[in-house]
């Protein structure tokens, strides 16, 4: 396999997936910290080297409203966004899932307004969580370039057809430059393959009404059938990181354990800050700590089994979240991995920190304190408070 | 033992301090290093104190938080000395590397400063004289490498020529390089 090793920001690396993918409309209003990617892919649209309708539309409502018109009609459909612009998505965020659109969106995770903040947290896609979509989280500019492909090949999956969200956090990886490896523009061409529309609206041999009334006699059936397509999409997905780690080397799951295995307690994290907590894992363990860290990668379809049964070993566990559930027990992570090891019958102690909101930063010290307070846990049997603010003053 | 390398750069906003942390970051890469550059995320405005980062190591770099303890401080404009901490976090073995017609020992009375390795340079009037405009960003490159062995000085005029190519015309390239090469040899130490 021949790559090219760069160095480019989150941003350039996502754009960078866009021209390879080279989709037959884009359709995007410009949000801090999303901006430079729709910035970086107009200007391969300007230089001719995609063939991509690039929309231009005047508010992300609209933007994803072009989005649904596109993808009905039968094109190979991507946009990209953040915080106040995925809420201005809402209400046809729905129906881009509900309506079975393939379409493809990296979400550049920013805090939501208000305070009005640029910065990085969680609370935009969390928020977003039961819109129907396919939720992958990346931890670097490497995952995003590769998820946004992947994202690609699942969405369209014949057995999936469901919208998918690709996340990296905000300024940490759209705005900061690291390492990566890009993929031949042939082999991911390949690799996602021609688009094969299901039932496309400019088809005119075959009429369709699209986004029809649907009440109490059939509106039920639907949304069941949306819950057991968007579970269907989890072996798909699998499928998928398989085939993209022969064109890639680079392994991928439902979520990624790390030192897990022998682990007494762990750190249960999403994104950038999972990076930060490796780092950590890895001086503790030259120290023979037996510590270890889950990162989830696909927080819709949640794969409850598989992440309850990686964590059912341990004695205690921290869940991470960047993301506020206001007046709810826990953040989300924390409610659904609660559920999932009740569901799966072993629970280990576990404690909620709530962190990084709004891009307050979260470094080594922080985490080696939670990996303390773990130990702590474990050696008295005791949690002193469930749910904890990490990095606040108060 | 520290793996990672951490630079930290104090600029005002228009002097390039960002680009120099990214050049600095592809000139590593082209050691076949991994790295990570990254501005402080705040206002941008010409003429305001800011601060960016590159991270160096001979590993795939995991951190993502803020670089709180850099190894070394590069200073592209002596005035912000007093107004901004540039010393806070650098431990007693860093360095700091300052653009000035002053000598390391004058900067070390103005920091009232014990420890450290200092080092001064005249990046602007060598940016005039070359550039014909006091960007210093490009051989405050030259002089950093050459007080801390850093990088090899070939591989990073390579870099910066791969880079500029295209961007910029031949003589903005040669001006480059001949600035990063006189800083490289005149920068100085106590």
């Amino acid at each position: 396999m021949s790559v090219k090793t760069v160095a480019i920001t989150g941003n350039e690396a996502a754009s960078y997936a866009f021209k390879q993918i080279n989709p037959d409309v884009v359709a995007a209003y410009p949000i801090t910290p999303q901006t430079e990617l729709v910035q970086n892919f107009s200007e391969f649209v300007a230089d001719g080297v995609v063939n991509t309708d690039l929309i231009t539309v005047e508010s992300e409502h609209s933007a994803m409203s072009a989005c649904v018109g596109a993808a009905a009609a039968g094109g190979r459909v991507m946009t990209a966004t953040s915080a106040n612009g995925l809420a201005l998505m809402f209400e046809i965020l729905f129906i881009a899932a509900s309506s079975k659109l393939p379409i493809v969106m990296p979400v550049v995770n920013r805090a939501l307004s208000g305070p009005i903040n640029i910065h990085c947290d969680h609370s935009d896609t969390m928020a977003a969580r039961d819109a129907g979509w396919i939720q992958i989280y990346s931890e670097n500019a490497q995952e995003a370039y590769d998820n946004i492909i992947q994202a690609v090949r699942i969405a369209e999956d014949m057995k999936v057809r469901l919208p998918v969200m690709v996340m990296f956090d905000g300024f940490i990886i759209s705005h900061g430059i690291e390492r990566v490896d890009l993929l031949d523009d042939v082999v991911v061409r390949n690799f996602i393959g021609e688009y094969q529309p299901n039932y496309p609206l400019l088809d005119v041999e075959k009429p369709l009404t699209f986004g029809p009334l649907d009440l109490h006699d059939y509106y039920f059936e639907h949304k069941r059938q949306q819950a057991e397509d968007i579970k269907n999409s989890k072996p798909i997905i699998l499928e998928v990181a398989k085939e993209f780690k022969e064109i890639s080397n680079r392994e991928y799951g439902l979520f990624e354990s790390y030192h897990l295995e022998d682990a007494e307690t762990a750190i249960v994290v999403l994104s950038s800050a999972a990076g930060t907590a490796k780092a950590v894992v890895d001086e503790l363990r030259d120290k023979g700590k037996k510590v270890g860290l889950l990162k989830p990668r696909v927080f819709r379809p949640f794969p409850y089994m598989e992440i309850a049964q990686a964590l059912s070993h341990l004695k205690a566990i921290a869940i991470l979240d960047r993301s506020v559930s206001f007046g709810g027990f826990g953040g989300p992570l924390f409610t659904e991995f609660r559920s999932a090891m009740v569901e799966f019958g072993k629970i280990p102690e576990n404690i909620n920190i709530i962190f990084g909101l709004g891009g307050r930063d979260i470094n080594e010290q922080d985490i080696r304190g939670v990996y303390e307070q773990l130990d702590e846990i474990v050696k008295s049997g005791k949690v002193k408070e469930r749910v904890q603010y990490l990095g606040v003053r108060e | 033992m520290k793996k990672i390398t951490e630079v930290r750069w104090h600029g005002r906003g228009g002097q390039g301090a960002v680009t120099a942390s990214k050049l600095l970051a592809t000139s590593a890469m082209a050691e076949d290093k991994y790295i990570q550059a990254f501005p402080e995320f705040g206002p941008e405005r010409m003429g305001a104190p800011i601060q960016s980062f590159t991270r160096i190591s001979d590993e795939p770099i995991k951190i993502h938080s803020h670089v709180t303890n850099p190894d070394m401080v590069v200073v592209l404009d002596p005035t912000l000395i007093g107004t901004v901490d540039i010393t806070e976090g650098l431990p007693d073995e860093g360095t700091i590397v300052v653009n000035t017609s002053e000598e390391p020992t004058q900067i070390r009375k103005k920091l009232n400063l014990k420890g450290r390795k200092i080092f001064t340079i005249d990046a602007s009037k060598i940016a005039l004289e070359e550039l014909g405009r006091p960007l210093p960003n490009t051989p405050m490159i030259g002089a950093l490498i050459k007080a801390t062995g850093l990088l090899d000085l070939e591989n990073v005029i390579n870099d910066i020529k791969n880079q500029f190519a295209g961007k910029f015309v031949q003589k903005v390239i040669d001006g480059n390089v001949k600035a990063i090469e006189r800083a490289y040899q005149e920068v100085r130490g106590e």
